[in-house]
């Protein structure tokens, strides 16, 4: 009974981390409709940037990356919505080979410029602790992800819904025709719009550091995962992402402790696949009088 | 709609194919002559330089590519240079033996230094043993196997993990958690640790096995906690090992409250994993950077001149003997033919880096010292005890009781 206790901490951890790989594709993949497979590489060029500021900030630089990385994977984006994938809009299938294509130039890119073996990002010295909790303990690494990924929920919830810009992104993608006629620029709109979704991707990145490694094959790990969040909980729907992410980390958390991470990647699938059977608009979903 | 929509798409699909290309310029293949026509002898190099596992085996296509190198510069076999072919085996086990069967039948190639999980070794090995080819494979592995058609450079079990038992026999561990990858090493590996254990009073008190490139261990440190365990022996393979590492470190274990025996660590691996989160844990190889010896400091001098910055480690160096243990083969039997070759190999002795290794022309394994390492503050791993003299490598366990009925 203690150790299901130890668990629970863990379940929110590993929630934490899904929800922080997601809530980009939120943006890119549940508001626009892209099915965007480089969201991994944005990740692993946030990871990359703090490995990079580390040569002027040393320890702290996780801290400092995460404001930086957000420009430079959102900058990274913005090329790519740009140059290719503005052309694409409305063909999913052809995004996500284009998206692909650009994953695998983005990972081969880091290997010639960083080398194909992982770098060490040495996290701030104040993020070594934990603390005691229900009999487990939980590393301050991960309460700063923990923490991380709420600021970034509330960021955006406030973006969305208290700013000008995300009333203007709301109602592009609830009906872009009318959004357009009503004088709101939409290839504007897109383009913050996926600057912000791979932006936060790179923050992502820089928690990432904290935990796991960091190399050029970083995004294909996470990949899945963050996609697994956004279609469970509903595309678009921030709450959806919140509690799809928290579900999906105990989920992975019990599953493992009462069997063994292969089989729990299994039932995960199994519950998802199944829960879509159900549900294939996953959690929320909006409701509009949009007639598509 | 309908006109724009092939253009792009073929655009699209061309990208991954630039890629891969794009690979292939890493290799110093020329594309002319055929296996050992001409003036060159050409061999193959296919070894993992993308995906998951690319973190450990770009090193080891560089230290053999430094073989030939130093060869060619000697006047290379047979009075002929030697032409490497570079292919990327992707981290992907059918695209190992796919590209193994190009670089033997369009390639002509006269021999393959490549693989590094056994994965990939076992998806390599019906196509050396249906071409009569030969391959050399340059990591330590589980054991249980002599193919006609591969020289093994690297340790077997009774030159490794065998080694590793005994160390942690003699240092009181007695309760030991078991965590690896969830592919054919780590499991065989288990199989012969699990007898080991039985038949020397050890205790297993936990065997758990992760996907590849797997990145979340919370949940398995916190079995680990509950397990209470003396030692664990780690076999995890590729990236798994740095998350491992950080989430096991800030957990708050070091190598003070629970050591970590890990047998698919080296120097490359400490670096990407950060040295504060591995100091102090154990290691079992056959080679360190460390290693004193006049041949180990020319080879540490001469890569590290190559390569600025790098380290030297255990496969590495397997790799770049399997290249020099090859050219003596084929200097002996003054051919490139694979029988002729295979048979000239035989108690074939090179004083390499890590000592002296010869061929066992039996099982075509290698005679290799055994050594237990300590992860040094400074990344390099240090020597804390070694087998004194190269153990006969015994792929099949034959030599010892606990571990009948393994094979």
């Amino acid at each position: 009974m203690e150790s299901l206790l130890n668990q629970l901490p863990v379940g929110l951890s590993i929630g934490a981390v899904l929800l922080l790989i997601a809530l980009g594709l939120t943006f890119t993949f549940g508001q626009m409709g892209v099915i965007n497979m480089a969201h991994g590489e944005f990740i692993m060029a946030g990871a990359y940037t703090a490995y990079m500021l580390q040569d002027w900030f040393h320890g702290q630089a996780v801290i400092v990356a995460l404001p930086v990385a957000f420009v430079v994977a959102g900058t990274l984006g913005w090329i790519l919505e740009r140059a290719a994938i503005r052309h694409f809009y409305g063909r999913p299938l052809d995004t996500l080979l284009l998206t692909w294509g650009v994953s695998l130039v983005l990972q081969q890119a880091a290997r010639d410029l960083f080398g194909a073996p992982n770098v060490q990002v040495t996290a701030p010295s104040w993020l070594s602790g934990r603390v005691e909790l229900l009999g487990g303990n939980l590393p301050y690494a991960r309460l700063f992800i923990m923490g991380l990924a709420t600021a970034c929920v509330v960021g955006i919830w406030a973006y969305m819904n208290r700013s000008r810009q995300g009333r203007r992104m709301r109602a592009v993608m609830q009906n872009r025709e009318l959004a357009a006629v009503s004088g709101v620029a939409t290839g504007r709109v897109d383009q913050l719009t996926f600057f912000i979704g791979s932006g936060l991707a790179g923050v992502a990145g820089v928690a990432l550091t904290l935990i796991g490694p960091v190399g050029p094959s970083l995004g294909t790990y996470y990949i899945v995962d963050a996609f697994l969040v956004v279609v469970a909980g509903g595309l678009g729907q921030l709450r959806g992402a919140v509690i799809a992410a928290l579900a999906l980390g105990m989920l992975n958390s019990y599953g493992e402790f009462w069997t063994d991470a292969s089989l729990a990647k299994v039932i995960v699938f199994v519950v998802i696949v199944g829960f879509l059977q159900v549900r294939p608009q996953g959690l929320f979903v909006l409701r509009s009088r949009a007639l598509t | 709609m309908r006109k724009p929509f092939l253009r792009p798409l073929a655009a699209v699909l061309l990208l991954p194919v630039a890629m891969l290309t794009g690979c292939g310029g890493d290799s110093k293949d020329g594309s002319s002559g055929g296996g050992a026509g001409g003036n060159t002898v050409k061999v193959g190099i296919l070894h993992s330089l993308s995906g998951t596992m690319s973190i450990s085996e770009v090193t080891v296509k560089n230290s053999e590519l430094m073989a030939i190198d130093e060869i060619n510069a000697k006047g290379g076999v047979l009075g002929k240079k030697i032409q490497p072919v570079v292919e990327d085996g992707a981290s992907d086990w059918p695209t190992f033996a796919q590209k193994a069967q190009k670089l033997i039948k369009k390639d002509k190639v006269a021999t393959v230094f490549g693989g590094w999980t056994s994965a990939s070794r076992k998806a390599m090995l019906p196509v050396f043993e249906r071409n009569k080819a030969l391959l050399w494979y340059p990591v330590q592995y589980e054991g249980l196997e002599s193919s006609p058609y591969i020289f093994y450079t690297g340790a077997t079990t009774n030159q490794q993990i065998v080694p590793a038992l005994d160390y942690l026999k003699e240092k009181g561990k007695k309760r030991i958690y078991l965590v690896g990858s969830d592919y054919v090493f780590p499991r065989t590996a288990n199989k012969i640790i699990k007898a080991y254990a039985k038949a020397n009073g050890m205790t297993i008190v936990g065997e758990e096995y992760t996907p590849l490139g797997h990145t979340e261990y919370s949940t398995l440190v916190n079995k680990i906690g509950t397990a209470k365990p003396d030692a664990v022996f780690n076999t995890l393979n590729g990236d798994s090992n740095v998350a491992f590492f950080k989430q096991f470190k800030s957990a708050g274990f070091d190598a003070a409250k629970l050591p970590v025996m890990s047998v698919s660590i080296a120097e490359e691996e400490v670096k990407g994993i950060g040295v504060a989160n591995v100091q102090g844990q154990l290691v079992a190889w056959n080679y360190y950077e460390t290693t004193p010896g006049a041949v180990n400091d020319a080879f540490v001098k001469a890569f590290q001149a190559k390569y600025k910055g790098a380290v030297t480690s255990d496969p590495m160096e397997a790799g770049y003997n399997a290249v020099h243990l090859w050219a003596a083969a084929v200097q002996k039997a003054g051919t490139t033919d694979v029988a002729a070759v295979k048979k000239a190999a035989a108690g074939i002795s090179l004083d390499t880096p890590e000592g002296k290794v010869t061929i066992d022309g039996e099982n075509q394994h290698v005679y290799k010292t055994a050594r237990i390492g300590v992860i040094q503050p400074d990344g390099l791993i240090k020597e804390v005890w070694s087998s004194g003299k190269p153990i006969k490598p015994d792929p099949y366990l034959k030599t010892y009781p606990w571990a009948t009925g393994l094979s």
